[in-house]
């Protein structure tokens, strides 16, 4: 722990130094409905922190693993068969890169016609944002597995399973997590941008409505918990990643 | 019976518009260790991967123990250049892989035959051990004790040792011709280094040209077991000159 701390300090001097900066500016500027002081946005979050804790960061929580969830399958599901077989990689493969040109944040209020004020638009925005780094990611990392080793295996008389299962997956668990902590970041973000987009709660939702009543603390605060959310769920991920992949690196 | 025979086996690349084996046709005696040596880039690995069943031929048969080896399994082990050492796993656990999809042995069997390989090749207690723990001789020590485990009485190798130093080198020949006395296995050796060959082989294979169409075989007069003063007899010296006067009239510069 000692250690941990020590290793933080330049990080943790700067933040300070920022929040600092932060704090005098506003004071300075005093315009708290447009630029917010640290200290208020945390007051904010601690008045309403029942609200925030029990109606909309569960509902933001719900959109962000229904679709990482989602994300998650589409995305291994899309990097094996593009790994598996080269006619689909090459059908498919411009498609997933053109789907990441479409600025989803400017058609999202068809979403919501579409599918409605309930999760389902904002998982839409969720995945579209989040599959396509878990997809390549992983593609990249099954296609890492050394072909020698495919062939000595091969020689043992594997079968096509002996193979992805001795080789393919060990050799992707490291991109596997990376996408992974890619991905929940961006998810939550995904969801962010639904829910500011249109829905009845969440803590996107939350955050425009605050902006409209020109709350600039309110439109802070939930915005605050959900960087420290990502930044808990990463740290967690890090930390199984740890526990699970022994290796890591060059053959 | 020889244990491996090809009858005018041809293969072409791909990418390439002629056969680089080309009607070849050899026959190897069970028990005997052969040297193959060729220049780079000859085709003598590609003997290799067809035996092992990684490259089709284009025509004519490989037969192993008489039978063609299309429907055979664990007809000869195989080992690369590189020792191909899973590095996520332990090396007890890449001892396992060729009993494991052989699918024939219990945990209990493979964790047996598995301490029984490593102890074979001087590696007791190395078996939780991961491969970068493990020095440029021990690793092919384990890799070669994995090829043990395919349970193959045929070994084709594939210049094994031309990545390590030379001491290291030395002594594995020396490691690997008592190995071979011991379990009386057929083993094919690939190398590009003459000395190794001589020191090595009870006859010697050479590729003399590309397309190869035959190997041509040239007796070593050493008796097993050999040690590495018998290299300077002059009888020995000559023929490692004339190997290398061999190989040397195909090296374009």
């Amino acid at each position: 722990m000692k250690k941990a701390c020590k290793g933080n300090l330049p990080t943790l001097i700067f933040l300070f130094s920022l929040l600092m900066l932060w704090q005098l500016g506003a004071m300075k500027v005093n315009a708290a409905y447009i630029l917010p002081t640290p200290i208020q946005i945390l007051k904010k979050l601690w008045e309403l922190r029942i609200v925030l804790f029990t109606v909309h960061l569960p509902a933001t929580m719900l959109v962000t693993l229904v679709g990482l969830l989602i994300s998650l399958v589409l995305g291994l599901g899309l990097a094996v068969l593009m790994d598996a077989s080269p006619f689909f990689r090459k059908a498919v493969y411009p498609i997933v890169v053109a789907s990441q040109t479409i600025p989803t944040t400017a058609i999202a209020p068809l979403f919501v016609l579409w599918f409605g004020y309930g999760i389902w638009s904002k998982v839409l925005v969720t995945v579209l944002i989040t599959f396509f780094p878990i997809t390549i990611t992983v593609y990249d990392g099954l296609q890492s597995a050394k072909v020698e080793m495919a062939e000595l295996l091969l020689t043992y008389g594997a079968t096509k399973w002996d193979i992805f299962f001795k080789i393919k997956v060990p050799c992707t668990l490291p991109y596997f997590f990376s996408a992974i902590k890619m991905a929940i970041p961006m998810s939550i973000i995904g969801a962010a941008i639904g829910e500011w987009l249109g829905a009845q709660s969440g803590l996107g939702y939350f955050s425009r409505r605050m902006m409209t009543q020109l709350d600039g603390a309110g439109v802070f605060a939930p915005i605050v918990l959900l960087s420290a959310v990502a930044m808990l769920a990463v740290a967690i991920v890090a930390l199984l990643e740890k526990k699970v992949v022994r290796w890591r690196g060059e053959f | 019976m020889s244990i491996l025979s090809f009858d005018n086996v041809s293969y072409q690349y791909p990418s390439e518009d002629f056969d680089i084996i080309d009607r070849l046709s050899l026959s190897v005696e069970p028990g005997s260790f052969h040297c193959i040596i060729g220049i780079s880039g000859c085709g003598k690995s590609t003997i290799f991967r067809m035996t092992n069943g990684l490259l089709q031929p284009k025509t004519g048969n490989i037969c192993v123990n008489g039978n063609p080896i299309t429907g055979q399994n664990h007809y000869c082990g195989y080992m690369p250049q590189k020792d191909m050492l899973f590095p996520w796993k332990t090396i007890g656990e890449n001892l396992a892989l060729p009993l494991e999809i052989q699918r024939k042995y219990s945990k209990a069997e493979q964790r047996e035959l598995i301490d029984a390989a490593l102890a074979d090749v001087g590696l007791d207690g190395c078996r939780d051990k991961r491969p970068d723990e493990l020095s440029g001789g021990m690793r092919q020590r384990a890799a070669f004790a994995r090829t043990m485990l395919t349970g193959s009485d045929l070994l084709l190798l594939d210049e094994p040792f031309s990545a390590l130093d030379f001491l290291t080198r030395i002594s594995m020949q020396e490691w690997l011709l008592d190995q071979w006395q011991r379990h009386k296995k057929t083993i094919l050796f690939i190398t590009h280094d003459v000395e190794e060959a001589v020191f090595l082989s009870s006859s010697v294979l050479v590729v003399e040209e590309t397309p190869i169409h035959s190997l041509r075989e040239i007796p070593v007069p050493m008796k097993y077991p050999r040690t590495r003063q018998d290299l300077t007899r002059p009888e020995i010296v000559e023929l490692r000159e004339q190997l290398v006067d061999m190989l040397r009239k195909q090296v374009v510069v």
